[in-house]
């Protein structure tokens, strides 16, 4: 479709199966299982090394740096899961079947709920050492991330081209080989793209995840979310001021030097068979190629990496082809009973926390507010949109503009909008606005460019023949926007409204809930549900509100945005 | 490699046989009986209409799908998987575009595990010998469709292999550059410089079969069966404009042409569900007619050269001609086409009355059409369901075939406008009449 366009959740199978079923159950029970652990280990828990954040600018930087690390160390085990879950998904039939219903699911839990969890768990595994705080904030980001990614890299497996593949297997390359020659490369493109996509969620995380509380106990690590959290305490609105500076010099900084390249750098590895319009090298790309110590340097290292995946490594022996019928049947077998071990211990965990914690009036309360919390996204969703489009529209249609403003708008996607709270919390605290309603723009806050920028990629590549047509028949006004630009730029729009809704919902989190110093705004909502769920340390709240929160998300994607989605692949598209 | 085997036999195909599994009913044979034996130094051609299983055949030589039934010995042993001493050259050159020229044309030696100076020497022979030397550094997307396959080549050729397998290596390439890569071909095959023993070329160009094969083996299709084999006996290199170049090119014509003869004896009208309809557009049969009628063919033509002036492929010629054959407008006979009555008709006629002939015949000779419009005339409702028509197909046929004759259907029965259909819903229907 476009190349701009690899969205990972809008792919696969549309209405919930039993395997859908199984996922749900087993994912929950883990989520149940953690909690529990963490419950277990609470009170014996305790207080690591009280670390200080200090609001003196000066310290910006090395908090900085300490973010960006982060971030790194997330990137770093999203892709070591990608590679290897993916790869097992793709690879094994049997755990296809449950492991991508599973991954379906994770994408549409709300990690953020789960923090106080993590972080407890975390702990208790590195007892009375920050290690476990740090280890908990970069499972944050990875959750934010992890998912998507291996979701693109597992659609990238089982779509290799037919005739790339028979040409590995008649050229007999490993399976060491393949992986490395084949479909890594393969992958790159849709790799790179959705990791771009999914750092926007990891900086609001790590944002989220730098200072945590769990009952009365706040824990600290310093970074710019941190210093954001004490600014906040502090009422020091100077002090936010320049968080959000910093950030926006690292998130420049992160596009500059380490996306831009890569992108570039990934175009190689699209799999088309004609040459495109080049675009230019990024700057530090154009650095590395024409500077002849770094090029030197970079086809050095290039050509040991290339050594090692083109090594005939053989991690398994060669399968034969023969007789399996039978073995396969017993396998089958095993699996299966495997599988249903697991769902069972899921559905005893399951039954066994929420009779315990659970009555039905909580359900529907929690429902309730998730009604609240779904109306607000799908308020959210149309004014955004009726914002956006003609802007991106009108963008779009002019080169000159498109060129400036795209990079801008996914620059302002990547930022992490939870450091914006605290500007809009002071405007409502003092005209005293209703929160129900202003806190709930916060929501779309960071996730609106989504639509913005894509809209404007689909205007961009709008067939000028098409334009022309339109205007030789004085196709104007409305009936323009109906039979000429919305079909054209429609399958774009979802791909942008897709990631924006799922943002959204996810931000609804923390936005929902605003403070500032010792005041206290809270929206009616599930994701103030949860928050407040947290606060107090009730557990089974939280992972009612979790639970709940999934599923409408889960609803949310199957039963809006995926019929849209597959509708405008097959109708909308230019062929 | 095995200093056993003296005999120069490669490779032998034994009664091989493959089937899809169709749930229970009944298996969808694609290949049946089919015998084949390669000797050191010769170039054999599978020649075949589209779907005629020649691909199938290859893939199972070239040990990428293992046969249903029957055997396959190389080198005296049964074939298990992918063998060492065979590559292959695909039609759409299947080069990685990622990596470089060299970087593909080292591909199988880094697979064997050949050390990394002993690779570049020998990907440099290769790619010298193939005519592309000054492109190693270049990626196959900078590359024309001639040079990207001139890779293809260099890569199947650097791994020595001792038979060479080309799946229409030239058909997606253009008339001259496919020209050239024959002729280039041919020569180093001549001047014994390829580090090969065999090839086995899979196309459905007669002309280029005969041009490089030394033998070929028709097949015929549904199921795919080797129909009949000739030697072809020209040294090379070979003139297109010889006579009995053009003879024996008009010969292989009149085979492909040719009707099977338990069909012809069938019962007059075939079951419904039973024939495989190519999906051609009516464009290309209105157009073929009216040249049949028009100078210098007067109503009939040689089909070789009609191929020729009209820049089609047999393979694209043929299945308009058999549609044709089928609406009765036309007749195939001995490797001529010659234009029938009512084709003389359907070419005089005006838009309305080409819709109105071309219905008729429909009605008359395509039983499935006329089975789908019956089906609708009796439902009080006017509409069917494609996918149960898709079903039935199925059980007579592969699922290409199927859905080449389901697409055939659609547009034939628009252009008749014997009922509408809506992709969407996947539904036939027609208007109420009343």
């Amino acid at each position: 479709m476009s190349d701009t366009a690899y969205p990972a959740i809008a792919a696969g199978r549309r209405w919930p199966n039993l395997w859908d079923a199984a996922a749900l159950l087993c994912v929950f029970g883990m989520l149940i299982a953690v909690a529990n652990v963490a419950r277990g280990t609470f009170a014996p828990l305790s207080n690591p090394e009280a670390v200080t954040i200090s609001l003196d600018p000066a310290h910006l930087p090395a908090y900085a740096v300490r973010t960006t690390l982060r971030m790194f160390a997330a990137l770093l085990a999203s892709l070591l899961f990608t590679f290897t879950y993916a790869t097992f998904a793709a690879k094994s039939r049997r755990a296809r079947l449950i492991l991508i219903p599973v991954l379906d699911i994770l994408q549409s839990v709300p990690i953020l709920g789960f923090l106080s969890f993590t972080v407890v768990f975390f702990m208790s595994l590195f007892p009375g050492s920050v290690l476990g705080v740090e280890l908990a904030a970069i499972f944050a980001i990875f959750t934010s991330q992890a998912w998507n990614m291996a979701f693109s890299m597992y659609q990238s497996l089982v779509t290799v081209p037919g005739d790339l593949d028979e040409a590995a297997r008649s050229f007999r390359l490993t399976a060491w080989q393949r992986f490395w020659r084949l479909e890594v490369p393969f992958a790159v493109p849709g790799l790179v793209w959705n990791t771009m996509m999914s750092m926007s969620g990891g900086w609001f995380f790590v944002v989220a995840s730098e200072a945590i509380s769990v009952g009365n106990t706040t824990w600290k690590l310093p970074g710019i979310g941190s210093y954001v959290a004490l600014a906040l305490e502090k009422r020091d609105i100077v002090a936010v001021g320049w968080a959000i500076l910093a950030m926006l010099v690292v998130i420049l900084a992160y596009d500059q030097l380490l996306f831009r390249p890569l992108v570039a750098w990934s175009a190689k590895f699209r799999f088309e068979t004609t040459a495109s319009a080049a675009a230019a090298d990024p700057w530090l790309l154009a650095l590395l190629r024409r500077t002849h110590l770094l090029r030197v340097a970079g086809e050095w290292l290039g050509g040991r990496l290339a050594a090692i995946g083109g090594a005939p490594l053989r991690l398994l022996p060669a399968r034969r082809r023969g007789v399996r019928g039978q073995a396969s049947r017993l396998g089958d077998a095993i699996w299966a009973v495997l599988l249903a071990a697991a769902v069972a211990l899921a559905v005893w965990r399951i039954v066994t926390f929420v009779s315990g914690a659970l009555a039905w009036p909580d359900v529907a309360e929690a429902f309730v507010l998730g009604c609240f919390t779904m109306l607000r996204v799908g308020v959210l969703m149309v004014l955004a949109s009726a914002i956006w489009v003609p802007i991106g529209v009108w963008i779009g249609l002019r080169p000159y503009w498109a060129r400036r403003v795209q990079p801008l708008a996914q620059f302002l996607a990547a930022f992490p909008a939870n450091l914006l709270f605290p500007v809009f919390v002071v405007v409502i605290v003092r005209y005293a606005l209703n929160v129900d309603i202003w806190l709930t723009p916060l929501m779309v806050l960071g996730t609106q460019w989504y639509i913005l920028f894509n809209v404007i990629a689909g205007a961009a590549a709008f067939p000028g023949d098409l334009r022309e047509a339109a205007a030789n028949f004085r196709v104007g006004g409305w009936l323009w926007w109906r039979r000429v630009i919305l079909p054209g730029i429609f399958p774009y729009y979802v791909t942008g409204a897709i990631t924006a809704s799922g943002g959204s919902w996810n931000a609804a989190i923390v936005a929902e809930v605003a403070a500032w110093g010792d005041q206290k705004l809270t929206a009616h909502g599930l994701g103030a549900y949860i928050a407040a769920a947290t606060d107090a340390g009730n557990t089974a709240q939280i992972v009612l509100g979790v639970t709940v929160m999934s599923v409408f998300v889960l609803l949310f994607n199957r039963v809006l945005w995926r019929p849209l989605y597959a509708y405008a692949g097959r109708r909308l598209t230019f062929a | 490699m095995d200093a056993t085997v003296t005999t120069d036999t490669l490779l032998e195909v034994r009664d091989v046989r493959q089937a899809y599994h169709k749930d229970a009913s009944a298996d969808l044979v694609v290949l049946e009986g089919v015998n084949l034996t390669i000797r050191a130094g010769e170039i054999v051609g599978l020649l075949g209409r589209s779907g005629s299983g020649k691909s199938t055949l290859l893939r199972i030589v070239a040990g990428l799908l293992p046969p249903t039934g029957g055997e396959v010995f190389w080198r005296g042993r049964p074939l298990r998987g992918p063998a060492d001493g065979v590559a292959m050259v695909f039609q759409s050159f299947a080069l990685f575009p990622w990596l470089t020229v060299r970087e593909n044309v080292e591909l199988g030696l880094e697979a064997q595990g050949v050390p990394r100076a002993e690779r570049a020497a020998r990907a440099e022979q290769a790619i010298d010998l193939i005519g592309l030397g000054g492109y190693d550094a270049a990626y196959p997307k900078e590359l024309s469709g001639g040079m990207r396959q001139r890779v293809g080549l260099a890569r199947a050729l650097v791994v020595h292999p001792d038979l060479l397998l080309m799946d229409e290596p030239f058909s997606a390439l253009d008339v001259l550059t496919a020209e050239t890569l024959r002729t280039d071909l041919i020569d180093l095959w001549s001047e014994k410089r390829l580090p090969i023993k065999s090839m086995l070329m899979v196309t459905h160009n007669i002309e280029e079969a005969v041009l490089m094969c030394d033998r070929v083996l028709v097949f015929s299709a549904n199921p795919g069966r080797v129909a009949s084999e000739l030697a072809i006996g020209f040294a090379h290199p070979r003139d297109r404009h010889d006579g009995a170049f053009r003879q024996r090119v008009d010969d292989i014509y009149g085979l492909m042409t040719r009707r099977p003869v338990q069909r012809a004896a069938a019962a007059a009208l075939p079951p419904a569900f039973g024939t495989a309809l190519h999906p051609v557009s009516t464009n290309l049969l209105a157009g073929l007619t009216e040249t049949l009628a028009g100078q210098p063919y007067n109503g009939r033509a040689d089909l070789p050269p009609l191929a020729a002036a009209l820049q089609l492929e047999a393979d694209e010629l043929l299945p308009l001609g058999e549609t044709l054959q089928l609406l009765r407008f036309a007749v195939l006979e001995e490797g001529d086409i010659r234009l029938t009555e009512s084709g003389r008709q359907f070419v005089e006629a005006d838009i309305e009355q080409r819709k109105r002939l071309f219905a008729q015949a429909l009605l008359a000779h395509v039983p499935l059409l006329a089975t789908i419009r019956q089906i609708l005339e009796t439902r009080p409702n006017h509409r069917a369901s494609a996918l149960r028509f898709r079903d039935e197909l199925e059980d007579h046929m592969s699922p290409d075939y199927a859905d080449d004759t389901l697409r055939a259907v659609v547009s034939w029965g628009r252009y008749a406008e014997l009922f509408s259909y809506d992709e969407e819903e996947q539904q036939f229907s027609i208007e109420d009449e009343t």
